[in-house]
């Protein structure tokens, strides 16, 4: 089982608690009917399904009930940084690097 | 049950049998009290607080307590308001005047749940029996509340005491709860 960092409680509980919600920094057109047809499946369907580090959107469902975000490395299964909603896109590269040493 | 955080707000339900009366440990259910949910924000934690009571906890899982009131931190803009069943109207009232101009929620949610109170020196055992949660006084100490899984259903646990923890869970599930606690402590029974 994967041990989950929720930034909101400050604690690390099992995965039971939480649910995974699929790739992070993902930004909803501002004009959907604006959008193309292409653009638009795009942003709904299509995902980068990234073998090796990956951020991803976590939710506390079963405790605080908040999003949060999750780089993690889709290989080893290690999670290598959790940062609030909100907060930018770590510089996936040097997560990787950090975690090859 | 003297030394135990608001003990004179959730109490054991004189009508009804304990659940479970063992040496090592005891489940009483809870009597009934108002149970408020408020999400808000940061602008008017203070009123709220002023008008409850009791101020609202910012610190993650921690809950501030008072005569006869109790709030529980249960995320960084949700609270959850505790005081006796005959003062619902009068608190859901007071906060409401106080957010008159501010987006919030305040929801009546007293018949949502029902509490169960687990104690003994063996509560912590018998909790870990579905919990997946260290509740050894350093990492959980007293006050700290955490919504969590019991099992598969999902509960609210606050420990109120060194060895006692109040376990809340939605109406419907609570016989899947408090039953599964009381299988579990046969086992005690046994050894």
């Amino acid at each position: 089982m994967l041990l989950v960092y929720c930034p909101y409680c400050d604690v690390e509980r099992a995965e039971t608690e939480f649910s995974c919600r699929g790739q992070a920094h993902i930004s909803r057109p501002s004009d959907p009917s604006q959008t193309s047809d292409e653009d638009w499946v795009n942003y709904l369907y299509m995902r980068a399904n990234t073998k090796g580090v990956y951020a991803e959107r976590w939710r506390h469902i079963h405790g605080c009930g908040r999003f949060f975000n999750a780089v993690r490395d889709t290989v080893s299964d290690k999670f290598l940084k959790f940062y609030k909603a909100g907060e930018p896109m770590p510089d996936l590269e040097a997560l990787a690097k950090e975690a090859g040493k | 049950m003297s030394d135990t955080l608001a003990n004179d707000l959730i109490t054991p339900d004189v009508d009804a049998a304990p659940l479970l009366s063992q040496p090592g440990v005891s489940m009483l259910k809870a009597a009934p009290i108002t149970r408020l949910s408020l999400r808000a924000r940061e602008a008017t934690l203070k009123d709220a607080g002023s008008a409850f009571g009791v101020e609202l906890p910012v610190k993650p899982m921690t809950c501030n307590t008072g005569q006869k009131r109790a709030v529980l931190w249960m995320g960084p803009d949700e609270w959850t308001l505790l005081a006796p069943a005959d003062d619902l109207k009068a608190t859901f009232d007071a906060i409401e005047g106080k957010h008159e101009s501010h987006s919030h929620a305040l929801v009546d949610i007293s018949e949502r749940s029902e509490a169960v109170i687990v104690s003994g020196e063996k509560a912590v055992w018998l909790l870990n029996t579905g919990i997946f949660i260290d509740f050894s006084l350093e990492t959980f100490p007293v006050g700290t509340v955490t919504r969590t899984i019991f099992h598969k259903s999902p509960v609210m646990v606050w420990r109120t005491g060194t060895d006692t923890f109040v376990v809340e869970a939605w109406v419907s599930f609570m016989d899947y709860v408090s039953g599964l606690l009381v299988q579990s402590a046969r086992e005690l029974e046994a050894a």
